[in-house]
């Protein structure tokens, strides 16, 4: 194995050694430089701003995410209690803030999973939603990225529920991709998972078709602005 | 201006109405014309089918034959073909710097800079976009491969036309797909070529209009051939000859292949 | 199982038509790159199946409309592109830095780290770790790497069923059929074609299944449920690596790849060594380019982003074979290696009048249109005058819709070009004479000199005698008759330029050339 590696790298490194033909050394020819970098890495659509949270909207809306209004931090609680009023049961990793699962109607069975304490795919499977915050979102786009981290969960259990509702607070709403990546590099070996829209497809004649195998419903809930 | 003509081979050959119109329209704004005569090819053909080292004494040839307009012998050279004048500011210097001719490859690429396609000198060099044309007919242009994505003249030859008195110009779908001439691509997939080439037909010919015209004859022959083999209405017409045509000397639509037209005007 | 690398091999001829078989399957080669007839051949043959040439000129029509809106609206698109091209520029010149950086930050989070140098070496790399977990099923993300190597055909020799998860390649899997395209494998199959397909081949269809491709997907869904769940294994690709903190990245649509990179204790990513990207900020170029290049959206479904082993969440056992196999033959050509570039987008296939019109199949390799005709033949490297991947890169009209579309301005047309003269310098260097190579020297050496051009101009009146009345010809000879199969020829005039010229500009001509003009005949 480690044979392969040392020719590998030789091979490329002959590779690149080589004279540069005539051509390769033409004005205009593919040499390696300076990177430019003229793409917009700032916007003037201010983070969290009115204008950041219409592009943003239109774009979930676009790709057949629900999209859900909460005036302020308080009233979280009522609108989740509002979406996933109809759902059986419900899990949250062990960092959701409490305050949100309030005002859940008491025939929603609700479940903890954690690092320490996950529960098992068959057990997720079961499951009929999962309520997660999120890391950043991108209007231009309409991303919404999660990292992993407590108020979040585990990867597994924004996937295998049929519904996804996450929480989305106002100041988390960037315009551009590049300003989002610039918090993701803070801690850029975070399993990240990057969601626009609901599960879909495009194999069959080159048509959008939502829902496949992640979860077929996507409910976002907007908090401020 | 003293402008010099670089009438490509296959007009040269075969479809002297292109450089024969363009001559009327320069010299009818007022502007001497002049044709060297050593001029042949731009090398395009043998580039594109691969034969790079063979290319070389054609672009030699077109070089040493055009690069007096480095020595302001005249004040541009204007060539009627989008694919021509590609290959010249794309590929010429490229195949001779492959040889290992860097001086040539260096007059080519300055030779290049003063090279234009016709409608890229009436406009962006002459400064007209109303040549004085007269030409009542129901016209559709196709906008050629590499005159859109190798030249970039983008709407040029469409201000042009829009510019000539009487004209009924259509659009025409899907317009900016390639007609499958492609040089030997035409013969090496013939099956290809052809299938692309029924589908432009077909597209022309739901346009309705007279005539179809192009900034370049090589895909005007791909074209017309189809034209043709159909029995279609439909005459091919370069550009050049829309704009030469006056009202004291209007150029007729035809058979797609009886250039007579054009033959018989400039005998007059 | 045969390696293809260095291989001469002829492409396997298409079996006997089977009535069970689907118009416009392809069969499952030896080698994944070199495989059917060569371009002409196997484009005549593809043209006469209808079905798929509407199926493909829908698709790619719906692709294209759908791609032109949100580039539009991206007003830094080509600031984005001019990025994109010369990070991967960058990456390429500085590729055994970069690998071995990965390698470091990918192992210090617990993944490890294996070199493939050909396609063999990466199967049994694969299966080995399979066969250590004790599994004989795997679940699959879509991965083109995989589909090069035939790794799926490499394990089911060794006991192993490797389950396709993404739909299309799903489709193209239950029919027994090739890819015909880079990011929608079943491109060639309309909907009514893909119900029949499940219908056949699915345990289980939902009972009154219509084409609609909402209950297909549904159906898809449910197939594969409970071998996601189940999984304890599962293979991948990666869309990009990043060096400086060892990141990989799958790009995708439908959570068939969240589900295999998330649920199954094992993870074995199988990546071409020129997916690096230096750093992980880079992902905010690339990830702008990719989805609006692919499937014309603003961003795909879902992006997942793994370093390593992350404890307690996600497969702790993980694994990435990085592959040469050809890759740094393609390098060694220092024009040809621009082809490294690519981001798999396929956004070239799509905009290609050639691949819309044939197919991916026609190509012969898993890499179809515009960038498998200067991938292909680069990876596999020529077996000779007879290779049928020499017709590659022939098999354009140089049109330039690709490179126009390419997002990190890959310039297909001009490397097309550089491949053709590849071909020929070859044909020169074993002294083979060629009829094109005779008509190219014949032509060079009449157009090199006016005068043997004049000349060869009167020439011309052996077509016009053949033109004879009807001014056009209708039939040529071989190996012109290509030409006149669907198009004819306009007879020569009676005067050519330089000879109206003469005659019309006397006091600008030359006298040894002046009376050219009434000798014509």
């Amino acid at each position: 194995m480690s044979e392969a590696r040392a020719e590998i790298l030789n091979r490329i490194a002959l590779a690149l050694d080589g004279v540069p033909s005539a051509v390769a050394s033409m004005p205009g020819a593919e040499r390696p430089q300076e990177v430019p970098r003229a793409y917009r890495a700032d916007s003037e659509v201010a983070t969290g701003s009115a204008q950041a949270l219409e592009i943003l909207v239109d774009r979930l809306v676009d790709y057949r995410a629900v999209v859900h209004r909460a005036a302020s931090e308080c009233d979280i609680a009522g609108v989740v209690a509002e979406v996933l009023s109809d759902a059986g049961s419900l899990v949250y990793p062990d960092g959701l803030d409490p305050a949100w699962l309030s005002k859940l109607p008491a025939s929603v069975v609700t479940h903890e999973d954690s690092l320490t304490a996950p529960l098992g795919v068959m057990e997720l499977d079961a499951i009929d939603a999962v309520l997660t915050a999120c890391r950043v979102a991108v209007a231009d786009t309409g991303t919404i990225i999660l990292d992993g981290q407590p108020d979040q969960g585990r990867r597994a259990i924004t996937l295998v529920p049929d519904t996804h509702v996450c929480v989305v607070y106002a100041q988390q709403v960037v315009h551009l991709l590049p300003q989002a990546i610039t918090q993701l590099a803070l801690h850029p070996t975070r399993p990240q998972t990057w969601i626009a829209g609901p599960s879909a497809t495009s194999d069959i004649e080159l048509n959008r078709v939502e829902g496949v195998h992640g979860p077929r419903n996507l409910h976002v809930i907007i908090v401020g602005g | 201006m003293r402008i010099a003509l670089a009438a490509t081979c296959i007009a040269d050959a075969m479809f002297p109405s292109a450089p024969i119109a363009t001559v009327k329209i320069l010299e009818r704004l007022g502007h001497t014309v002049v044709f060297p005569k050593e001029q042949t090819c731009c090398g395009q053909m043998h580039i594109n089918t691969g034969f790079l080292d063979k290319a070389v004494p054609v672009i030699e040839n077109h070089v040493n034959t055009f690069a007096p307009v480095l020595d302001n012998e005249w004040d541009a050279i204007v060539i009627p073909s989008g694919s021509c004048a590609g290959a010249i500011r794309h590929q010429q210097a490229m195949t001779c710097t492959r040889a290992g001719k860097l001086e040539l490859a260096k007059t080519a690429t300055a030779v290049a800079a003063k090279t234009y396609e016709l409608s890229e000198l009436l406009i962006d060099v002459l400064g007209v976009t109303d040549v004085g044309a007269y030409f009542p007919h129901r016209v559709t242009f196709h906008p050629t491969c590499h005159s859109m994505r190798l030249l970039r003249v983008g709407d040029r030859p469409y201000q042009l036309l829009k510019a000539v008195e009487g004209i009924d110009l259509v659009e025409l779908p899907s317009a900016d797909q390639c007609c499958g001439f492609g040089g030997t691509f035409a013969v090496k997939n013939a099956d290809t070529s052809s299938a692309m080439l029924a589908d432009k037909v077909s597209n022309i010919e739901s346009t309705g209009a007279r005539v179809v015209s192009a900034g370049d004859y090589s895909c005007l022959m791909h074209i017309g051939g189809g034209l043709n083999r159909k029995k279609s209405d439909v005459t091919t017409m370069h550009l050049a000859e829309i704009l030469a045509s006056t009202k004291e000397d209007p150029y007729q639509p035809s058979q797609p292949w009886d250039t007579s037209h054009v033959i018989e005007v400039a005998t007059k | 199982m045969s390696t293809f690398l260095g291989i001469p091999g002829l492409r396997k001829t298409q079996p006997a038509h089977d009535p069970n078989i689907l118009p416009g399957t392809a069969p499952i080669p030896d080698e994944p790159l070199r495989w059917g007839q060569d371009f002409p051949h196997a484009a005549r043959e593809a043209l006469k199946n209808e079905q798929m040439r509407r199926n493909l000129g829908h698709a790619t029509a719906t692709i294209r409309a759908k791609r032109a809106q949100v580039v539009g609206e991206a007003p830094d698109w080509e600031d984005l592109r001019d990025t994109g091209s010369q990070l991967k520029i960058n990456t390429l010149a500085a590729l055994p830095a970069l690998l071995e950086q990965f390698e470091t930050n990918f192992t210090a989070r617990g993944g490890t780290v294996h070199w493939a140098r050909d396609a063999q070496e990466a199967n049994e790399i694969v299966t080995a770790l399979i066969k250590a977990t004790g599994e004989t099923e795997v679940v699959k993300v879509k991965s083109m790497a995989t589909q090069e190597i035939g790794l799926n055909e490499y394990l089911a020799e060794h006991d192993i069923a490797a389950y396709e998860t993404d739909l299309a390649e799903l489709i193209v899997q239950l029919g027994e059929d090739m890819p015909s395209h880079i990011l929608v494998p079943a491109i060639h199959r309309n909907r009514a074609e893909i119900k029949d397909i499940f219908l056949r081949r699915m345990e289980h269809t939902p009972e009154g299944m219509t084409d609609a491709p909402r209950e297909l997907a549904m159906a898809a869904r449910e197939h594969l449920r409970k071998k996601f769940l189940a999984a304890k294994v599962a293979i991948s690709g990666a869309n990009f690596a990043a060096a400086d903190t060892g990141t990989l990245t799958v790009v995708e649509s439908e959570g068939n790849g969240r589900m295999c990179l998330t649920l199954p204790e094992t993870l074995i990513t199988v990546m071409g060594i020129e997916k690096i990207i230096p750093s992980f900020t880079d992902l905010e170029v690339f990830m702008q380019l990719l989805p609006r290049s692919s499937t014309g959206e603003r961003m795909n479904p879902y992006t997942s982003l793994w370093t390593g082993v992350t404890p307690g969440d996600g497969p702790q056992n993980v694994h990435i074979v990085l592959v040469d196999a050809g890759r740094t033959k393609a390098l060694a050509d220092d024009v040809g290696r621009a082809a490294l570039k690519c981001i798999r987008c396929s956004a070239c296939l799509n905009v290609c009048p050639v691949y819309e019109r044939v197919g991916g199949h026609a190509y012969g390799s898993v890499y179809p249109g515009p960038i498998g005709a200067i991938l292909t033949p680069q990876l596999t490297g020529s077996t000779g005058h007879s290779d049928p991947n020499n017709s590659l890169p022939f098999a354009s009209s140089l049109c330039g819709a690709c490179f126009d579309a390419c997002p990190v301005k890959i310039d297909i047309p001009s490397l097309l070009v550089h491949l053709r003269a590849r071909v020929v310098d070859e044909d020169k260097a074993a002294h083979r004479p060629t009829g094109w190579g005779a008509a190219m020297s014949a032509a060079s050496y009449v157009m090199a000199d006016s005068k043997r051009f004049a000349l060869a101009e009167k020439g011309t009146g052996a077509l016009r005698a053949l033109a004879g009345k009807k001014g056009y010809v209708a039939k040529l000879p071989f190996p012109a008759n290509g030409w006149t199969q669907s198009r004819d020829l306009p007879a020569p005039p009676k005067e050519t330029f330089r000879q109206w010229w003469d005659r019309t500009h006397p006091q600008d001509s030359d006298p040894a050339t002046q009376n050219n003009g009434d000798n014509n005949e």
